[in-house]
């Protein structure tokens, strides 16, 4: 099975070849790397910019002005915060152009923990990028979801931005990306570059399908009874393997994947809510003013006399960085054992 | 038929007919008379800001005339700053639209009641939404120019901005995106240098002798100019433009202006009697050349004195937008 640099850059293979993406760009995303997390590797129409990240946000609002598809990567979120006005400008440029300008692009960017990347490779951008109205937010949890989402992304006639749990992006998925070849050793060779010189390297991909997953629309992933649990990104798997941890011990987890943050799927969580009577929020953003917050602050409002324990928010602490020791990443946001105990003890709370 | 007149500046090469001249006259006093009727809207609380370009009409005019209007990578993209009323007019905008603007009605074609005055925007001929942090449009424009070099034609994208701003890194990021060697773009990058931002005076901030110097470390073609002398402003962007059309290179150009009534209501929007009035000086000349005669000019003043102040009073009596319209326009729609 592809992981998610690969099921990223399958993706953008396909919008390449089919929905008439020209332009991916930023820093080191062209040949000979592809992308320090090698997700645009061998992609005909990726290329190198100056490393300049208002630059290159500005390049795409631009591009997309002009009528083409842009993806463009920031390399690490936490080098996007100096471009927060273009940001701003290209969610409001529909709105403030009172519906005659419309921008068609995507903004790719790994987030978060889990590489030890210390306290410039480690920043969440949920909290921030919920914060600018009109852009649309994914971060897939999953290869499949990465690539359908990122389809979805490049056919939008919106921005788009695509953030990248970089803990995620080695691991394996469990579902096939359409047209991915049986044999995950084959996969590699077919679109993974050598090692050394790659001037005359050419990937060679598979017949890829059309595969979207549609922005705004969450996904069960555990069914329960008893507790639900929200997430994204990185603490998503968590989430699903805490409630399979759980089952065996007697208590019934539901985990949804909200795989877009805006607009995202209430419907599907209130659905849930109403049925567990308790919810926990997971994600790893720096809890105060956190999205999850926004999602407590809902549950409240719409569904208190449904609610059998109070809302919860599991998150990063409220602390200016993730230290590069291995204690202080772990201490720092939230793990496996943190979710595991903080399901099972909202599970057992009782009005 | 006798052969239009030629006004034949001393060193000049190119001279500009009668009726260009005239034309341009025109398109000046319209946009100074524009600016004034804006002034005074806002001065009688008919809306809450204002900015704007009094002073540079003699630069802003010429580049809406030399601009090939259209909507599409064959037309030239616009990524403007707020004091072009000037480029809009001399595009064939109707003024009454900038009023409309002012008085933040459901009408204003540019933003619908959610924009400054002076925030222009029109995709219909390329003109890049205005936006009021400065100089963000410098690091939008190589986008533009970008699809414009792949798609071949002589379209290109122009982008103005003022002295101050280009102490932004965006101003900078122009520069390198716009001359990068693995794909020089075909933009015309424009400082409509006033000497001033806000209250801070350039003589404290800028250590570069011309701002235009600053394009020669990347190789770019760049020139200071008068800009206060719309026939030097002619002859110099359509120099500048045809060599961005044709060589699908970048060229920096500096234009001296005038700045008549301050920076913005911010400062009073009051005149400044100290800036050369380019109007004035232009007037003198065509004056002088026998091109028209003082009556004819100032009959022309008061004739868009009096159209603007009745325009005015019609905008004045146009809804504003409706509460629930907030929620239009958040996410463009498949239709």
């Amino acid at each position: 099975m592809a992981n998610m640099a690969q099921a990223v850059r399958m993706a953008l293979h396909y919008a390449e070849e089919n929905l008439g993406v020209m332009d991916i760009f930023g820093e080191d995303v062209g040949a000979p790397l592809g992308g320090v997390f090698t997700a645009t590797q061998g992609l005909k129409n990726a290329w190198n910019s100056p490393l300049d990240e208002r630059g290159i946000i500005g390049a795409a609002i631009g591009l997309a002005m002009a009528g083409q598809r842009p993806v463009a990567e920031i390399q690490f979120a936490d080098y996007i915060f100096n471009t927060i006005d273009l940001l701003k400008i290209a969610g409001n440029t529909h709105w403030s152009s009172n519906g005659d300008w419309n921008l068609p692009m995507v903004v790719k960017t790994p987030v978060g923990s889990g590489i030890r990347g210390s306290i410039y490779h480690s920043h969440s951008f949920d909290a921030t990028a919920t914060h600018i109205p009109g852009w649309k937010i994914v971060m897939p949890s999953n290869p499949l979801d990465a690539y359908g989402l990122m389809i979805s992304a490049c056919q939008e006639l919106n921005p788009v931005m695509f953030l990248e749990p970089k803990a995620l992006l080695r691991v394996k998925g469990e579902e096939r990306i359409p047209g991915e070849p049986e044999d995950e050793r084959q996969l590699s060779k077919m679109i993974d570059a050598p090692l050394g010189d790659r001037t005359a390297w050419k990937p060679q991909w598979p017949a890829l399908e059309p595969y979207a997953v549609p922005i705004g629309k969450g996904k069960v992933v555990r069914e329960g009874t008893q507790v639900t649990a929200v997430s994204y990104g990185r603490t998503l798997p968590m989430c699903a393997k805490a409630a399979d941890t759980l089952r065996e011990q007697g208590v019934s987890v539901e985990v949804i994947d909200l795989r877009t943050l805006w607009p995202y799927d209430w419907d599907l969580v209130k659905g849930s809510i109403e049925k567990t009577g308790r919810v926990l929020f997971v994600n790893e953003d720096t809890e105060v003013t956190n999205f999850g917050e926004h999602l407590v602050r809902r549950s409240v409002e719409e569904l208190f006399y449904k609610l059998l324990a109070p809302p919860r928010l599991l998150a990063g602490k409220f602390v200016p960085g993730i230290g590069l020791s291995d204690n202080l990443e772990m201490a720092s946001v939230p793990q496996l054992g943190d979710i595991t105990d903080a399901l099972r003890k909202l599970a057992s709370e009782e009005p | 038929m006798s052969r239009p007149r030629l006004i034949n500046r001393d060193e000049a090469s190119a001279p500009l007919e009668r009726e260009l001249l005239v034309r341009i006259h025109d398109l000046m006093v319209k946009t100074r008379a524009l600016e004034e009727r804006l002034i005074q809207m806002y001065k009688q609380g008919h809306g809450y800001f204002w900015i704007g370009g009094p002073g540079e009409e003699a630069f802003n005019v010429p580049l809406g005339l030399l601009m090939k209007r259209g909507q599409g990578l064959d037309y030239d993209y616009l990524h403007a700053h707020y004091r072009q009323s000037g480029t809009m007019l001399a595009l064939g905008e109707e003024p009454i639209g900038a009023l409309r603007q002012m008085k933040n009605t459901a009408t204003d074609p540019y933003s619908g009641g959610r924009n400054f005055a002076g925030h222009f925007s029109k995709r219909e001929w390329n003109i890049a939404p205005v936006s009021s942090p400065i100089e963000v449009q410098y690091s939008i424009a190589p986008g533009t120019a970008m699809a414009q070099k792949r798609h071949g034609g002589d379209g290109i994208t122009i982008v103005t901005g003022g002295d101050a701003g280009t102490a932004e890194g965006d101003f900078a990021t122009c520069l390198v995106w716009s001359s990068r060697p693995a794909n020089p773009l075909p933009i015309l990058i424009i400082v409509t240098n006033n000497k001033w931002g806000i209250s801070t005076s350039a003589d404290g901030q800028h250590g570069e002798t011309r701002i235009s110097d600053r394009g020669r470390a990347f190789n770019i073609r760049s020139k200071t100019i008068n800009g206060n002398d719309p026939i030097e402003s002619y002859r110099e962007l359509k120099e500048a433009m045809d060599y961005v059309r044709t060589e699908r290179k970048p060229f920096l150009m500096e234009a001296l202006v005038s700045r008549l009534y301050g920076h913005s209501s911010a400062s009073g929007a009051n005149f400044v009697a100290n800036e050369v009035d380019p109007i004035k000086e232009f007037e003198a000349k065509l004056e002088k050349d026998g091109v028209l005669t003082r009556q004819q000019m100032d009959e022309l003043r008061g004739r868009y004195t009096e159209e603007l102040a009745a325009a005015a009073r019609q905008v004045r009596d146009e809804p504003q937008p409706a509460p629930e319209t907030i929620w239009n326009h958040i996410y463009a729609e498949k239709k």
